[in-house]
Order: structure tokens, then C-alpha cells, then sequence
């Protein structure tokens, strides 16, 4: 890109805040009641990354996997796409993570999470817990209808958000295999989230930080 | 009627600049008469505003915010105003641009201009073809290179396409003075028809150089982004509009900069994006009535920066 040194964020944004969350709303309201669907999915993966079981590893991978599949094909795909050039990309990259999640860490069994007791696990729990009983609720915190919340396990930045910090769990290098697209969806969100000016930018970069700091502890 | 000097001063200037003015079309007369200024390559004229659609339009497939953009458009051919510009870049906008047309009936009205944007040659003519069909019109009339990208292979595609009748005007694009070295090579050197550039009372490095040529040379000018993507009116809106913003007929600063754009003399066209009604009749309002002069031109850019 010639010049590139003189384009901003801003330059690169294709829609105005009210479409970004109209299509949110919209997407929200085509999907009723998957939300809760993903609440429930939410739920269970807390509640298995606190419980020490033989099959949580795959379980949890299993369960994230089904969510990253559905957020590539009915949001990116379907939705965000009618607004962004670049969402089928973002589709392809959230397909890629789903498959990352079958084949090492259902298939493969890759995924072996350290104890909630661990240096960061207590972090790594809150953090689940807030993408995704709390991040529903900066919607209406920041002013915005409660048709635009983004929940769990249907919209991106929750997703991310719950999937990396459970991930940031996952013993070994492996684990920065699993965190790759999470964080860099994280990154592109943040990207597009600042020159909306949207509150929720400090979530994401937040959320990310915090998860960058547990993955990066000894387990 | 005592002529104010004011008056004189702005109807000397727009005499120099060309500038004319023409009541938009049959079953509009009651809206004020608009000027209008020429295509240098045909002496076609076109109302010195226009309507652009960067992040406005794209609104995706949203019924209640592509009526919302159907009824802008419908207002701003209601106000005699013709140019809408867009770009395959600008997502869903030219399918809005397409559905609003439809709706409206305006087809035949407006004055279409598109872009080429794709880095690959050998894919300009069918991403031209598939902007043609968005739009649902029998042809484009205006196709730039968007931001100069690929223009060694587009540009000599483009003038077979006009020659051909395909399309009726060729032109190349940049914002924010990128490139302006290129641009300014291209204008001397090839047979375009328009350029379009980024000039408002802050961005004026184009006075220096490209808006001299585009006289000298005969080209039509398209200026993007007047209010900088809504950062002016913003930083304005809070203060009281100048006294004397009322001699050349303004009565928001929206007009006061639009008038200042379309008084230059080497501007054919600006084009504003607004998805809002209330703008697009506002806007339409400074392509008529009086014009600044010089003086009253730096007083818009002292206005402005300060």
C-alpha cells in the first residue's frame, strides 16, 4: 500500500456505529433463542475447566469448537459480511479454529488444562465467567438496546474472550497453537471497536492482556 | 433592487469561474435554482453538489436503513441534485444505490459514478460489469480508478469501454492528497475526463498544483470527503455561525464549507455523504443562492482553522 504511514484505523472502517450494531440486532433477533443455547454451552464449560474430570480437555474443546463453527457460518458468513470486506476472512479464520479444536484437541487430546488452583487459574476463571455472564450486559450498560448484547458462544468478541482464557489454561506450547486466533481476533475486534469509539475496546484489549499474563505463567 | 456588493461581487466571481445556474428537473421547480457547472470534455453540466456514499450506504441487507437510504436519495433528486459516487470498495452501498434507484424510479436521473477497484487488470472489466448491475442501470456513466490501483492496466480499459459507449467518462481517484504526484502525472499525460481529489477550507494542498492543472488542463473535479468524514461540522458545531455567512445564503456550517469547495473555479462537483434526509436537503441548499468571493473565501478558511 503506497503511503501507508498516513492511513488510520479509521481509514479502514466501512460502516458507521449505528449499522455495526443494527446488524448485531438483526443477527440477534434471526437466531432467538440460540443465545441462551450458548449461555448453556457457557455454563457447562465453567463448570467442567472447575471440575477436574478424564474427558474435560476433549469435552471443552468439543464444546468450543461448535461455537467458533457457528459464529463463522451465521455471523461472519451470513452477517457480517453484508457490511465488512473482510468478514469472510474473518469466517475462514474462525472455521480454522474450530478444526484446531476437533483435530488437537478432540481427536488428538491436546487439550490438558491446568488446574483452576494454578499461577493465573483463578484469573483464567473470572475472565470465562465475565465474557460470558457479564459481557452481555455492556449493551445496555453503554447505553445501547438490549437486541444488540453480544452473548457467548454466537457473537465473536465473548467467544474470544471465554476461549482464550479457558485455553490460556492448556499445558504446554500447545496451547499458544489454541490462542493464536483467539488473540488475533482480539486485536482485529479492538481494531475495528476504537474508531467506533465503542466502550467495549477496553474489554477486549483488557481481557486480552489479562490472558497473554496467565498464558505466560509457569504452570 | 439595490444590488448588495456582496452580490456583485459573488455573481462577478462565478461569472470568471463558469459557474451557471439551471432549475432542477420538471416537477421540481418549486426548490431554489441550483448551479450547475460544465464537463470540460463535453460541456455536459452537472449540479455542483452531489451525493457520496462511503460508510453511509453500506448498511447491508437492513430494509428499515435501505428505505432510510432510498428516501435520501430520493430527496436529493427532489432537489435537482444528480452525481451519486460510490465504489465496489464501499460494501454494500452500490446494492443500496441499486434498491434505491429502483424504488425511487431515478434511473434515468442521476449521473452514476463508480470506481474500479481491484489490483488485478484482467478483473476490471467484469468488476465494472458486476458495479453496472448493482446498480441496475444500462450503463455507467462515470468509472475511476479507485486510489490509483492498477491504473497502468485499468486506464487504457477504461478508454476502450468509453470509446465503445460503454461507459461515458473516464477518471482516476485519491483522498487525503495521497499520491497527488501521480495524479498530477496522469492528468498531463493521459485523456481523462475527471479527477477526484479531498479539498476543504483545511485541506488545501490541491490549490497549489492538481486544481490549476485540472483548468488548465480541461478536467472535471470531484472533491471527496468535504467536512473530513464529519470532523469539521463536528468541531464547528458548537460555535455561532459568522454574520456574515448570511451575504452568500448559509445558515449551518455545513454550507458555509460546501460553498467554499464549490466556488473554487476548477471544482465541477462535491460530493458529501449523508444518510440522513435533513443533511442531503442541507447540502443540496449550498449549490444555490450566492457564492463566496476571494475575500470572502479566507474568511471561510480563517473561520474554519481557527
Amino acid at each position: 500500500m503506497p503511503e501507508w504511514w498516513t492511513y488510520s484505523l479509521s481509514d479502514f472502517l466501512m460502516f458507521s456505529p449505528r449499522t455495526y450494531y443494527r446488524q448485531i440486532e438483526l443477527y440477534n433477533l434471526a437466531i432467538w433463542p440460540a443465545q441462551l443455547v450458548g449461555a448453556g454451552i457457557g455454563a457447562a464449560i465453567l463448570a467442567i475447566v472447575c471440575r477436574p474430570t478424564a474427558l474435560r480437555g476433549r469435552i471443552v474443546a468439543g464444546l468450543l469448537a461448535g461455537c467458533w463453527l457457528w459464529i463463522a457460518w451465521a455471523f461472519h458468513f451470513e452477517r457480517y459480511a453484508q457490511i465488512s470486506t473482510g468478514a469472510p476472512w474473518f469466517a475462514a479464520a474462525f472455521a480454522v479454529q474450530a478444526l484446531l479444536l476437533v483435530g488437537l484437541g478432540v481427536v488428538a487430546g491436546g487439550v490438558e488444562l491446568r488446574s483452576a488452583r494454578s499461577p493465573g487459574g483463578a484469573i483464567a476463571i473470572v475472565l470465562v465467567m465475565l465474557a460470558i455472564v457479564a459481557y452481555p450486559f455492556l449493551a445496555p450498560l453503554t447505553g445501547r438496546a438490549w437486541t444488540t448484547a453480544e452473548s457467548f458462544g454466537v457473537a465473536p468478541d465473548p467467544t474470544a474472550i471465554a476461549t482464550a482464557a479457558t485455553l490460556a489454561l492448556v499445558k504446554g506450547r500447545i496451547r499458544w497453537v489454541f490462542l493464536a486466533i483467539p488473540l488475533a481476533w482480539c486485536l482485529v475486534s479492538a481494531a475495528t471497536l476504537g474508531p467506533l469509539d465503542a466502550p467495549e475496546v477496553w474489554a477486549v484489549l483488557v481481557a486480552m492482556a489479562l490472558v497473554l499474563w496467565v498464558a505466560t505463567r509457569k504452570s | 433592487m439595490i444590488e448588495r456588493p456582496a452580490r456583485r461581487r459573488a455573481l462577478r466571481f462565478l461569472a470568471t469561474a463558469g459557474v451557471s445556474v439551471a432549475l432542477p428537473s420538471a416537477g421540481y421547480a418549486q426548490s431554489p435554482a441550483l448551479s450547475t457547472r460544465p464537463i470540460p470534455s463535453t460541456g455536459e453540466r452537472i449540479p455542483a453538489v452531489g451525493l457520496g456514499t462511503w460508510i453511509t450506504f453500506n448498511v447491508g441487507n437492513d430494509t428499515v436503513a435501505r428505505d432510510a437510504c432510498a428516501e435520501v436519495m430520493r430527496n436529493f433528486v427532489a432537489a435537482g441534485g444528480r452525481m451519486i459516487d460510490t465504489s465496489p470498495m464501499y460494501g454494500s452501498s452500490q446494492d443500496v444505490i441499486g434498491y434505491g434507484l429502483r424504488k425511487g424510479g431515478l434511473a434515468e436521473r442521476v449521473f452514476s459514478a463508480d470506481k474500479v477497484w481491484v489490483s488485478s487488470g484482467a478483473r476490471g472489466r467484469e468488476q465494472i460489469e458486476q458495479s453496472r448491475r448493482k446498480w441496475q442501470v444500462d450503463r455507467l456513466d462515470l468509472v475511476q480508478v479507485h486510489n490509483l490501483l492498477g491504473w497502468q492496466e485499468h486506464l487504457p480499459t477504461l478508454f476502450a469501454m468509453k470509446a465503445a459507449g460503454q461507459i461515458r467518462y473516464v477518471g482516476i481517484t485519491t483522498s487525503e492528497g495521497r499520491r497527488n504526484r501521480d495524479i498530477e502525472a496522469l492528468m498531463r499525460d493521459r485523456p481523462i475526463d475527471f479527477v477526484q481529489i479531498t479539498y476543504n477550507p483545511v485541506d488545501r494542498e490541491v490549490e497549489e498544483r492538481i486544481l490549476p492543472l485540472a483548468r488548465d488542463r480541461g478536467i472535471a473535479v470531484i472533491v471527496n470527503r468535504p467536512f473530513r468524514e464529519g470532523e469539521l461540522t463536528r468541531s464547528l458545531a458548537g460555535r455561532p455561525l459568522p454574520a456574515w455567512a448570511a451575504e452568500i445564503d448559509c445558515t449551518t456550517w455545513a454550507q458555509l464549507i460546501l460553498k467554499f469547495i464549490v466556488s473554487h473555479p476548477a471544482v465541477t462537483c462535491a460530493i458529501p455523504a449523508t444518510s440522513k434526509v435533513a443533511h442531503v436537503r442541507e447540502n443540496m441548499a449550498a449549490a444555490s443562492g450566492r457564492m463566496p468571493d476571494a475575500a470572502l473565501r479566507k474568511r471561510v478558511i480563517a473561520v474554519v482553522e481557527h
